[in-house]
């Protein structure tokens, strides 16, 4: 291209950049720098404000109430990601066998991720006040035949039913995707040299889906730890607080309960640490793709 | 020879074990139904009775929920924001795509953007809700207007991140055989680029429209008080009126998974391709 192409089309494309990006920024990094503001205020999200320094940070530590909801969601997490990838990957190896119906059974099984999540909640939030409980009476166990969802002790396994059931749909997909890569005579090989199940497992295929994995890993970690709609529709943070996710809490806090400046500074550590964990896992996981 | 046949073999034990599986996730579709289509007065206690099919086939709860979340207006408020979601997001981010995608590998500054605008992925809605709330307001756009801008803003990363991905595909030889033509850049994106970008149109197209159709937490906070609501948002009536006439809930709930379902039902490959292109690249 000669010398006024070029800059035509310098031009063009800034012409394009500039106002989307600045579109970006109004509504992205702007009220991203307003949150990170508001958290050294005493905002209540009406009236006037102070500035308070680091206030808001230093009595976020001491605050019980945030505390648990950062040991609850951090709980979830863990356990929600290695029940929906230690499934999926079972399912995903299921669906990618020589099946019969294989791509009606790959369809169904993606259903319900495709489903809202707020209803799916309310559906679920009825089976666990009222089919469960039946069933329990049915079999006369004690411990199911009340609501899991009154109950401060069992109520977030509750939500971690629920969100795996959405999760498992999407992250058997992805594996079976990752699976269809691995090429069939690598199997013929591996036979060959005696190697079954389990050993073939996990030589072999494992060590060949591994980017799978880290995309799983990662996009389960990130979903459940911001984690929003599922508590809204199942227990409103209850009962007892038990199931108050930091999202949740910051919404319904910082939104209703006139703490908008010191919710935004939860919302401030908890992006931080949201990127710190998403970094570490791309880091840790990626190192390891690359030894293999 | 004899185990290239038995890797021919239909495995049948595993075909029974993974159909018996889909009553996980039948199960909960059924109960639905069922529930839906049963009157208060069927609804018994016992695990049986629960279960069972309603004595009688009524659609009235169909209307009654109808009527109850205006399922109408809300649907059509569905469709509008997420139809124009996906529209804009499909011509703005492949533009941005496209500029970034072409330049980033040999000047600072697009380099910079593509970070830029990719390392929004990480930033929690929970940060930016409290600010957009008043800053949407302020603007004068706390209605769908805003709702739809904050989706093309919130789905530009991921949307940004697989356009230029996708770029690499396309040879700038394309792009040079048009200029010496006589097209300018903005002609040659429309006319040649655009086109070729189609099978990453339909997977942003898939992943924009299952997340804004099924999101619940930006209308709810950004548009509450304008009087419009959303399907999802519809549903959060049955828990506070209604609260005991589960069969009346149901019914919405039913109504509201409809779309998405019917939707999935016929474009099942373009979404499964779309949501595993989306993760994986």
């Amino acid at each position: 291209m000669d010398k006024k192409g070029m800059t035509g089309r310098k031009r063009t494309f800034l012409l394009i950049t500039i106002p989307i990006m600045a579109l970006f920024f109004c509504f992205n990094t702007l009220p991203l720098i307003k949150g990170m503001i508001y958290s050294f205020t005493n905002f209540k999200g009406y009236g006037s404000y102070e500035f308070v320094g680091l206030r808001n940070y230093i009595d976020l530590f001491g605050d019980a109430r945030v505390g648990k909801s950062y040991l609850f969601t951090f709980k979830l997490a863990v356990v929600a990601t290695i029940i929906v990838n230690l499934i999926s990957l079972i399912l995903a190896m299921g669906l990618n066998s020589k099946i019969k119906f294989k791509s009606a059974l790959r369809g169904a099984y993606f259903i319900p991720n495709i489903l809202g999540a707020l209803v799916v909640g309310y559906i679920f939030n009825y089976f666990f006040t009222y089919i469960f409980p039946a069933f329990g009476d049915m079999i006369n166990s004690g411990a199911l035949s009340s609501s899991m969802l009154s109950n401060p002790k069992l109520a977030w396994i509750a939500i971690v039913i629920v969100c795996a059931w959405q999760a498992i749909a999407m992250n058997t997909i992805i594996y079976i995707s990752g699976l269809q890569t691995v090429p069939e005579d690598v199997y013929e090989a591996a036979s060959i040299d005696g190697a079954t199940g389990w050993k073939k497992f996990k030589n072999i295929t494992f060590p060949l889906i591994l980017p799978f994995f880290t995309i799983n890993m990662v996009l389960c970690v990130k979903n459940f730890l911001m984690v929003f709609d599922q508590i809204m529709a199942l227990t409103k943070g209850g009962p007892a607080q038990s199931t108050e996710s930091i999202s949740y809490l910051i919404y319904n806090n910082g939104m209703g309960g006139g703490q908008f400046g010191f919710q935004s500074a939860n919302a401030v550590i908890f992006f931080f640490v949201v990127v710190l964990i998403s970094a570490f896992q791309l880091g840790v996981l990626g190192k390891k793709e690359e030894q293999l | 020879m004899m185990k290239k046949k038995g890797m021919e073999k239909v495995n049948w034990p595993v075909t029974v074990l993974l159909i018996l599986g889909l009553i996980t996730v039948a199960f909960p579709l059924y109960m639905t139904i069922v529930i839906a289509l049963k009157q208060p007065s069927e609804m018994g206690t016992g695990i049986g009775s629960i279960l069972s099919l309603p004595k009688s086939f009524s659609l009235s709860n169909f209307a009654e929920a109808m009527r109850v979340t205006d399922f109408w207006r809300s649907l059509g408020n569905s469709i509008l924001i997420t139809l124009l979601t996906v529209v804009i997001s499909i011509v703005i981010h492949s533009l941005i795509g496209y500029a970034i995608g072409r330049n980033k590998d040999h000047s600072k500054f697009y380099k910079f953007s593509y970070l830029y605008i990719v390392s929004g992925m990480f930033v929690p809605f929970a940060i930016l809700m409290m600010p957009l709330v008043k800053q949407t307001a302020q603007l004068g756009i706390a209605n769908w207007v805003g709702v739809i801008i904050l989706y093309v803003v919130f789905y530009m990363p991921m949307n940004v991140l697989l356009y230029s991905g996708y770029l690499k595909n396309i040879p700038m030889a394309l792009e040079e055989a048009a200029y010496v033509d006589g097209a300018t850049t903005w002609t040659t994106y429309w006319k040649i680029i655009f086109p070729l970008m189609k099978p990453m149109h339909a997977t942003v197209a898939v992943l924009t429209a299952l997340g804004t159709w099924n999101d619940v937490m930006t209308p709810l906070v950004i548009m509450s008080g304008s009087g419009m609501t959303t399907l999802p948002l519809a549903q959060m009536t049955f828990q506070t009126q209604f609260g005991t006439n589960y069969n009346l809930a149901f019914a919405s709930y039913l109504l509201a998974l409809l779309p998405i379902l019917i939707f999935y039902l016929i474009c099942q490959k373009q979404i499964l391709n779309g949501v595993v292109n989306g993760a994986v690249k």
